[in-house]
């Protein structure tokens, strides 16, 4: 690690302001994607702007037909969290489906979804609800906010303060770990909602998450695994690397897939 | 048996330190005017070193010195060494390459060491690290050992890159038996690459006292005292009694600490340099490239079957991949601590392997938990589950058929098997296991779309390393027995003093029991003292799962003569005859009378020496003893392992394991329980997920625990585990060893469960989820052309 100066601030108002100021500050939610790579000295932010002490960012609320989570809750607490539990439970599965407990009672759902590892969980959930990711500036669509590899719509001095997630009839999350990160090698979540069905894959795509249009087709004529028999994605711009093949994880998506809408259905 | 001796699960007595955070392990040694050490390692797998500019770094603040190999060269010391001479078929003797402490000229892999840059805290230490400048010619990278003969050249000593091209048996006789089989079964083996992965990491201080002119290093080993002398005597370091090598509590070891790293001597060599003790600690990135790897051997294995399934030969060709220098004992262990184990539990009349060694530009390979003999496991095991299969035999009837059955054996390669029953500890695992109730077990899983399989191991090892004058015959450097002293204390308390080292086996308390039991004393009062050369005189340290078989006979070696001692004094005290003095539960009594005297008190006597004279006996009560074992000792024993496959995505469960091992007599069931949870554990880390992987330029793509992946709790099923006992005849109290077994017997039984459930052998190491959907792809194109 190299030396940094280190700022806590307490409003969301002041952290913005702290990140106008320095050029290369970087956030500090949980530090278990940053703090790793600083040790490897892979990365040297000059300044951290810690979050641990900013107010309202740490709620999580049923409000109306959503479920609005703060962007510094921590995955071990949605996982347990009554509200999401009981209205939205797929949603719980996948913080509970991250790494172990140290990381699930560090890491945040904002850092998360900012780091936007092309293995993490929570942009499949983002995708996969259709969720509105809510910053210091503006409301951002989850179809827009993923961007590529560890690449998101968030500019420089823009902070996720709140992930929205509208509350779907029929949800469900499958992952297939990683043997050796936990990460998810694949990981497909698929939503139903009177307007909309979604199947949002993880892990597998070169540039992060991404939507299977043809699935999502398939299962709005029915709802069933069965509609799934025989599609598949192609492997082509997959990720391919010495734990999957290209063509191994386009197996896999249409696998989870069909594993993902039967448990939604039990639900 | 008392609550505390032999065959008592006594609970550690090192765990109140080790599970309350008070172990003291190398890097909780902090030592005054302590500086830290961190190696400048090379990028390249291959390179040519143009020029190492150290000025920018030597001007860095905190910076106490920055040095290369050719310092090193200047001040002359010496290369680190391979210390097991292996001869070619030819006769002429391996290419033991240079292997200086730092690279200089050029680097052989990635993470070679090519500076030493020494500094107050260690984050200056890496600041100025990246300010040496090194300029490389990188040169054409040699990763397939397959490939490796034709390769661009590693070594000037090594043309080809071939270390050897050793061979055991009789060819002859094998071609003979070969042509007359009614069947063959044939097998191309890769035996992947491992890295060890201790919970610690590697960690040396070096410390230089100008006063005496002697030096101190404490570090993960072990095998303190082997360090020592190849420290002193092949590096040159300092004379052997100027150097004291102090291996505190270490964190598991697993092999990887037996071996002589160029980080130890740097550290020695720069705190002479530099007057200040230096301290170096191993990150685990770093781990991944400095810490010898296991394994990585490429076997192409035929097994000869007659009429009625009776093994008439087996022939074996295996590349072992060394790396890109020799480690202090990498060259017998794809050697004589494999092709002498290619019998397995079986009788074969007739057995060649060759072996060639080769050169590459990957990390060293040496010895890992089992180091050979689970290639060997690996191979017969293997063999014998697709013979069976193949004859449309049952495996454990095969099995039976060809088990060794009367004792001492001797196979065609060089061991003799000295006590066993293989058939019991196959029968009771087939019990523990209910292998009957299998096919039942298998239509229920089809139903839930799993393919169950279930797959056999009944291994055999060589442990209690090891008779001297045998393993001297066959190359090593040094002789393997152990060294013990037993201090009795004026007040009866004791203090054992070993040649072994623990790292995580318990000696603390298995040792104690044994001098509990002999003596009758409670094994609070007994402290086991190891590890530093200081403290005990010498010995060969802990691995080949020999401190069971050779280092507690020589604590009982040891024993015998403080007992004789001690009823010589009792007589004195008791005025009888020393022939009338019995020793019982800590207790000497005179036959035939009711006199009597406690333990402690003949040790109060033994010292204060007030009832004898001084020409009739020395006084004090201490005895050590040297114990060279007149054999190996051989462990066997039965895994049966059972495992679900989904169909759809090739993953395995293992949902049922049973172990029924023959160790011999037991000292803690519980620690020797243990034992074989780990090595199953890391047996199946082998078979199911971890590998290391080289890319073709040579970097290490695995080099992380992102990307490598060891086995955890979530990977295994509670298991079930059973022993059976005949004792070893060879040594004093029957013991054969258990550090190993698991990790020798794992592999095999998880792929031959593999191969059963998916029915095709073409299942490689480690056999993830990809590889066994793989299989499972292919043989389904096969199968409807075949039907
Ligand atoms: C051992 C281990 C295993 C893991 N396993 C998994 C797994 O299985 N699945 C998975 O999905 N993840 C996994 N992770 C990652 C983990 O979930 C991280 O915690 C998460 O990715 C980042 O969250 P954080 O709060 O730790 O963010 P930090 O590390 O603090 O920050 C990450 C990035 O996001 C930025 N950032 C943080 N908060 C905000 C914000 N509010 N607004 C804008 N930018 C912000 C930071 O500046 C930084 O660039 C694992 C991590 C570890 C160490």
């Amino acid at each position: 690690m190299y030396a940094f100066s280190f700022h806590r601030p307490t409003t969301v108002r002041q952290a913005v302001n702290l990140l106008a100021k320095h050029e290369d500050a970087k956030l500090l939610a949980g530090g278990h994607s940053l703090i790793p790579v600083m040790k490897l000295r892979l990365a040297s932010p000059p300044v951290l702007i810690d979050l641990s002490r900013v107010e309202g960012l740490s709620a999580v609320e049923l409000k109306g037909r959503s479920i609005v989570i703060g962007a510094m809750v921590r995955h071990a607490d949605v996982a347990r969290s009554k509200e999401v539990r009981e209205h939205l439970p797929a949603l719980a599965e996948v913080p509970g489906a991250i790494g172990d407990p140290h990381v699930r009672h560090a890491g945040t759902i904002g850092g998360s979804i900012a780091n936007n590892d092309p293995n993490a969980d929570y942009p499949a959930a983002c995708l996969g609800l259709g969720a509105t990711i809510v910053t210091s500036k503006r409301k951002i669509a989850a179809d827009d906010f993923f961007t590529g590899m560890f690449s998101t719509a968030l500019e420089p001095d823009e902070i996720i303060t709140k992930v929205s997630f509208p509350i779907a009839k029929k949800a469900a999350y499958q992952k297939f770990k990683h043997p050796a990160s936990g990460f998810a090698l694949v990981g497909v979540f698929v939503s139903k909602r009177a307007s909309d069905i979604r199947v949002a894959v993880t892990g597998a795509g070169a540039n992060g998450v991404f939507r299977v249009k043809a699935f999502e087709e398939a299962l709005a004529k029915r709802f069933a695994p069965k509609s799934l028999d025989g599609l598949s994605v192609k492997p082509d711009g997959l990720n391919d690397d010495i734990h999957a093949s290209a063509e191994y994880r386009a197996h896999l998506v249409g696998v989870l897939a069909r594993r993902a809408v039967a448990d939604a259905i039990k639900r | 048996m008392s609550a505390t001796g032999i065959g008592a699960a006594v609970r550690r007595k090192e765990d109140q330190r080790f599970i309350t955070g008070k172990g003291q392990y190398t890097d909780d040694i902090s030592r005054p005017g302590e500086t830290r050490a961190l190696f400048v390692r090379s990028p390249h797998a291959h390179a040519k070193i143009k020029k190492i500019d150290t000025a920018a770094a030597q001007k860095m603040p905190g910076v106490v010195a920055v040095l290369t190999g050719e310092q090193l060269a200047a001040d002359k010391i010496g290369h680190l060494i391979c210390g097991w001479m292996i001869h070619s078929k030819d006769g002429s003797p391996m290419k033991m390459a240079p292997h200086p402490a730092i690279a200089s000229g050029k680097v052989c892999y990635v993470g070679d060491p090519v500076a030493l840059v020494v500094a107050e805290t260690l984050a200056q230490a890496k600041d100025a690290a990246e300010k040496v400048a090194v300029d490389y010619e990188p040169l054409a990278a040699v990763v397939d050992p397959a490939k490796a003969k034709a390769g661009a050249q590693i070594h000037e000593v090594a043309p080809g890159n071939t270390i050897y091209e050793w061979h055991l048996g009789d060819a002859k006789a094998v071609d003979a038996a070969f042509r007359s089989a009614r069947h063959v079964t044939k097998l191309d083996i890769v035996n992947n690459r491992l890295v060890p992965n201790a919970m610690e990491p590697r960690v040396a201080i070096g410390e230089y006292d100008a006063g005496n002119d002697s030096l101190t290093l404490w570090n993960t080993s072990q095998n303190p005292h082997v360090a020592r002398l190849v420290i002193s005597a092949f590096i040159g370091m300092a004379p052997e009694h100027k150097l004291r090598v102090i291996a505190p509590d270490v964190g598991g070891g697993f092999g990887s600490k037996i071996f002589i790293y160029p980080e130890e001597v740097a550290c020695l060599w720069a705190s002479k340099r530099t007057g200040r003790p230096v301290k170096w600690t191993s990150d685990r990135s770093e781990a991944f490239l400095a810490d010898a790897h296991g394994r990585d051997h490429l076997t192409h294995a035929e097994m000869a079957f007659g009429p009625d399934g009776k093994i008439l030969a087996l022939r074996a060709k295996t590349i072992a991949n060394l790396g890109a220098y020799m480690s202090t004992f990498s060259s017998s262990v794809p050697t004589y601590l494999y092709a002498t184990l290619l019998s397995g539990q079986y009788d074969i009349a007739h057995i060649y392997c060759e072996v060639d060694a080769v050169y590459t530009n990957t990390v060293p390979v040496d010895a890992y938990r089992g180091a050979g003999r689970p290639e060997a496991t690996f191979v017969v095991e293997r063999l014998i589950e697709v013979g069976a299969r193949e004859q449309g035999m049952d495996p454990a009837e095969l099995r039976r058929k060809n088990f060794v059955k009367s004792f001492p054996h001797q196979t065609p390669v060089i061991m003799t098997y000295d006590a066993g029953d293989y058939n019991a500890s196959l029968k009771k695992a087939m019990e523990i296991a209910d292998v009957k109730g299998f096919a039942k077990r298998r239509r229920d899983a089809a139903r839930n779309g799993k393919l169950r399989g279930l797959g056999y191991s009944t291994y055999i090892e060589a442990c209690g390393i090891a008779p001297s004058q045998a393993v001297g015959s066959l190359g090593a450097g040094v002789g393997l027995w152990e060294s013990a002293e037993v201090r009795v204390n004026p007040t009866g308390s004791v203090e054992i003093l070993t040649g072994c080292h623990a790292h995580g086996q318990g000696h603390e308390t298995t040792f104690a029991q044994v001098v509990a039991d002999r003596l009758g004393i409670p094994i609070e009062n007994i402290s086991v003292v190891h590890g530093d050369t200081d403290k005990v005189q010498f010995g060969m340290g802990t691995y080949g799962s020999r401190s069971g078989a050779v280092g507690i006979s020589a604590i009982v070696k040891a024993l015998d003569k403080v007992e004789a001692k001690a009823k010589k004094v009792a007589a004195h005290m008791l005025e009888a005859a020393e022939r009338d003095i019995v020793f019982k539960d800590g207790k000497f009594t005179v036959a035939g009378t009711d006199k009597a005297a406690a333990w402690g008190d003949v040790a109060l006597n033994a010292y204060i020496a007030h009832k004898f004279s001084g020409q009739e006996l020395e006084p004090g009560l201490k005895e050590g003893a040297f114990y060279d074992p007149t054999n190996f000792t051989f462990p066997a024993g039965c895994h049966i392992c059972e495992v679900d496959v989904d169909q759809e995505t090739g993953e395995t469960r293992i949902v049922n394991w049973t172990a029924v091992d023959d160790f011999g007599t037991v000292i803690n069931p519980m620690i020797v329980e243990g034992q074989v949870h780990g090595g199953i554990a890391q047996g199946v880390g082998q078979a199911l997920l971890e590998g290391a992987v080289y890319d073709k330029d040579g970097q290490l793509v695995s080099g992380s625990f992102m990307d490598y992946a060891m086995p955890r709790a979530e990977n295994f099923p509670p298991f079930n585990v059973g022993t059976t006992v005949t004792k070893c005849p060879s040594n004093p109290l029957g013991i054969k060893g258990c550090g190993e077994a698991g990790a020798i017997a794992a592999p095999a039984a998880v792929i031959n469960a593999i191969t059963d459930a998916i029915g095709s052998e073409e299942v490689t190491m480690p056999a993830t989820a990809q590889t066994v959907w793989r299989a499972l792809q292919k043989a389904n194109r096969l199968r409807p052309a075949a039907e």
